[in-house]
């Protein structure tokens, strides 16, 4: 379990994260969403510090880490060890197959052996659908078929959590839709997963729970049918903004 | 004149596979070695004990940039002899001329290719490390696995272009008594008074040992660079 309370980050003058507290329930998604730049990828990115928190506390498992302090450059691997970022960007390995993107963790972090890695790598990524595309390179793929590597990527760390921060705003909606099917398989394999999105129907199709969050703060937290029938006129505002409905009037 | 070109040619080439090859080999993995060490030191975050191993790094990058080689080699040579410490070198430090010459090109070498290095480091982009990081790697591990892979294809180039620095400048070593092959071509212009011919006939004997470099670090591109290719499936 992933619990966070008061998380503060500042860049210059800036604070992205105003006393962000929060949990992430287990075996469960919750989706963040929220207007650009009100600190939704910092708060991923402080979940597994690429981003160090100046202040707050970190409860992850037995883990209870005080961010005022400096944090352990093991405490982190450890924690890095368990939770996997996927990026917006993709970030495969360019210089290493698609297979050898998802042995790699296995390999030198989990320091199993190269036939079970290969293995496991190959089942996973007959599950994102991409078992013919296992020797290419990165930059033979699509944006999707990216994606859908580095999920795979991920999936080989066999973590107790997944980020995702906004994994399909790169993509064209037919490939969005190839990697929105892929999570919504995972998450329905009970698999916790914290996602960045702007694709409100993907959203409600997904997520447990919902965090609203504008400038560093959290507006909303609850159950998906809670936020997609609130009264809160800036999450009525947001929902129609994002999904168009206004156009028709 | 053919009959000074077949004359000759031996000796050079002799004297060619004898010094200015292995001295320029043996200086550029040295120098290589050096370079990868400074880059590294250079780019390191650790403070403490770190930072004045870093500002040593970083004047040893500024002393043998910003001196010319040629007076590095007479230092090294002729002037440490010279230096006299009580308890450790009594005698001066007298080197052999090949060490002396191996040495200074090795230093100097690292030091431009330690820029090299570091650039093509820092040219990684910053995604790469994260996702790393987020698997779990160590700063060892994603240096050794993701970001120095894909570096030294990066710096294959200019790597290249030192190392072809390099072998030219073995003529240098002409000067601290090493009888490499630009200092066989002025002996025999000596004896045979055809400056032209002999200058001329050692600038072509360097011109092929630089174009099979060439060729090769064309090869080495290709082989670095096959995931790149961007072709459509
Ligand atoms: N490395 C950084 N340095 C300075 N400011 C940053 C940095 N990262 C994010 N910010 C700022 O913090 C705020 C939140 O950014 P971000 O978390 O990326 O928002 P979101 O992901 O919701 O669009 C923005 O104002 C952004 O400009
Ligand atoms: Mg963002």
């Amino acid at each position: 379990m992933l619990k966070i309370e008061n998380l503060t980050k500042t860049f210059g003058n800036h604070q992205a994260l105003d006393h962000i507290s929060t949990t992430f329930p287990e075996n469960k998604t919750t989706v963040i969403v929220g207007p650009s730049g009100s600190g939704k990828s910092t708060l991923l990115r402080s979940l597994n510090f690429l981003e160090k928190p100046e202040s707050g506390h970190y409860h992850f498992d037995d883990l209870d880490i005080d961010l005022s302090k400096p944090v352990s450059s093991s405490t982190i691997l450890n924690i890095r060890r368990q939770t996997e970022m996927v990026f917006q960007g993709y970030n495969l390995f360019p210089h290493l197959s698609v297979i050898k993107n998802v042995m790699e963790g296995p390999i030198y972090v989990l320091h199993k052996d190269r036939a079970t890695a290969k293995k496991e790598a190959a089942e996973l990524l007959a599950k994102v659908g991409l078992a013919e595309k296992a020797d290419v390179y990165p930059a033979q793929l699509s944006g999707g078929q990216a994606q859908r590597v580095a999920i795979a990527r991920s999936l080989a760390m066999h973590p107790e959590y997944i980020f995702l921060d906004e994994p399909t705003s790169a993509l064209d909606p037919e490939l969005e839709l190839e990697v929105l099917k892929v999570l919504l398989q995972i998450a329905k394999e009970k698999q916790s997963m914290i996602i960045v999105t702007h694709n409100l129907a993907f959203a409600k199709q997904v997520a447990d729970k919902i965090i609203f969050v504008e400038d560093g703060k959290i507006l909303f937290d609850g159950s998906e049918p809670d936020f997609f029938g609130t009264d809160n006129q800036r999450i009525l505002d947001f929902i129609s903004a994002m999904t168009f409905s206004d156009l028709e009037e | 004149m053919w009959h000074i070109i077949q004359s000759s040619t031996p000796q050079l080439l002799a004297a060619g596979f004898k010094y200015t090859i292995p001295i320029a080999i043996i200086s550029f993995i040295i120098g290589l070695v050096i370079a990868l060490i400074t880059a590294l030191v250079r780019l390191s975050s650790k403070k403490g004990f770190f930072y004045i191993l870093k500002a040593i790094f970083r004047f040893y990058v500024w002393l043998f940039r910003s001196t010319p080689l040629l007076v590095q080699l007479f230092i090294v040579y002729f002037g440490l002899p010279y230096l006299k410490i009580q308890g450790i070198f009594p005698n001066g430090i007298q080197l052999n001329p090949v060490i002396a010459g191996i040495i200074t090109f090795s230093l100097n070498t690292g030091a431009y290719c330690s820029e090299t290095i570091r650039a093509s480091i820092l040219s990684i982009p910053e995604g790469q490390w994260e996702a790393a990081y987020s698997i779990g790697m160590t700063k060892t591990v994603v240096l050794r696995r993701i970001i120095l892979p894909q570096a030294i294809r990066i710096s294959l180039p200019p790597l290249a272009n030192s190392f072809i620095s390099l072998v030219k400048d073995t003529s240098l070593a002409a000067s601290i008594t090493i009888v490499e092959m630009f200092e066989v071509s002025q002996q025999i212009a000596a004896q045979n008074y055809q400056p032209l011919v002999m200058y001329s006939l050692v600038a072509v004997y360097y011109a092929i040992f630089c174009t099979v470099l060439t060729w090769l670090q064309g090869y080495l591109e290709k082989v670095t660079s096959r995931y790149v290719t961007t072709s459509a499936e």
